[in-house]
């Protein structure tokens, strides 16, 4: 059903933004702490970036493959975040309570900091990878409805 | 000037959000909705409230949009064209009336109060969002205090979002994947 798009200069100007965009999104993700930003926005654009080289350059290029492949990580956010709050109890305190990331040489507030980014990055491939898979699975051409056309 | 900028903004907002529900072709309608999402991101930045209107840029003019035409898109042309009945005259008679009513009784309201001059706040912002303001710094090392208060303080909720999220992704797989393969 989702096809490479036609025109050449849809597919260079894809092929030129994808990589602004992926980086772009890489900065909202990890500038979330001193600017607008962070795991939500970051992850979303992340996954619009993927999205738009499915939309223009066909579900068989390469970045999209990876997309597929990336499709199976569905999850990973979810228990990376969880994970840190594990790691706060394993270290003695709360759950999600980052002082207690027992880290030696890292003081309180650098702790907090380290849990921020790290819970951003679990939201932000949470949301990166649903975002796909919602794409995915309203694009899938059913076997019902093909036979149906 | 600036008062200019807001009332040109909300025109075009209550603009575009009439366009949506009078539009007959549902692909225009996502397409004025997306425009309608950047506007209302507009406001929100000139509200001040940057972290907002950067989420409804980039998932409501955005992804939202992609997901709306995705959808349409597998829908069969004759779905996408709605016929609209005619607004019946007791709807557009007494709504404006309400509005009309609404915006009587909010003339009374108090005014919101920004703390500037030592104003009461109210109970639950006098307790935590000036401690959140004066110390998340110092806490977290966390100079955006929104992000702050969003991974840190009020991490169970973030939490329970991304779960949100996540539940969504399986239910649509679920949903509208073929499961015979």
């Amino acid at each position: 059903m989702i096809e490479a798009h036609d025109s050449p200069i849809v597919r260079s100007a894809g092929k030129l933004l994808i990589p602004l965009i992926q980086l772009f999104a890489l900065y909202v993700l990890f500038f979330g702490q001193y600017g607008p930003g962070g795991g939500f926005a970051g992850g979303v654009i992340l996954g619009t970036s993927f999205l738009l080289a499915i939309l223009v350059l066909g579900p068989q290029a390469p970045p999209c493959r990876l997309a597929h492949q990336l499709e199976h990580g569905d999850g990973v956010g979810l228990m990376i975040f969880v994970g840190v709050g594990g790691l706060c109890l394993i270290g003695g305190g709360e759950f999600l309570n980052y002082s207690n990331l027992q880290l030696p040489s890292l003081d309180d507030a650098a702790r907090r900091s380290l849990g921020i980014v790290l819970t951003q990055i679990g939201v932000a491939a949470d949301i990166a990878v649903t975002a796909l898979s919602i794409v995915f699975s309203l694009g899938r051409q059913n076997s019902q409805e093909a036979s149906h056309e | 000037m600036m008062e200019f900028f807001e009332i040109a903004l909300l025109i075009l907002l209550i603009t575009t959000a009439v366009g949506i529900s009078r539009v007959r072709n549902l692909i225009s309608a996502v397409l004025v909705l997306a425009c309608y999402s950047f506007l209302m991101a507009a406001v929100w930045a000139q509200l001040g409230a940057v972290d907002v209107a950067f989420v409804e840029a980039v998932v409501g003019a955005g992804l939202a949009t992609v997901l709306f035409l995705l959808t349409l898109f597998r829908a069969r042309a004759q779905d996408t064209q709605i016929r609209r009945a005619r607004t019946p005259l007791v709807a557009l008679l007494g709504l404006p009336l309400l509005g009309f009513l609404l915006l009587y009784a909010a003339v009374d309201l108090p005014p919101y109060p920004d703390g500037r001059d030592g104003q009461d706040l109210g109970k639950a912002s006098t307790r935590v969002a000036a401690e959140y303001l004066q110390k998340s710094y110092q806490k977290t090392e966390t100079p955006n205090v929104v992000t702050a208060v969003l991974m840190d303080y009020r991490a169970f909720d973030t939490l329970i979002e991304t779960g949100v999220i996540f539940t969504a992704g399986i239910a649509c797989a679920l949903l509208l994947r073929d499961r015979a393969k």
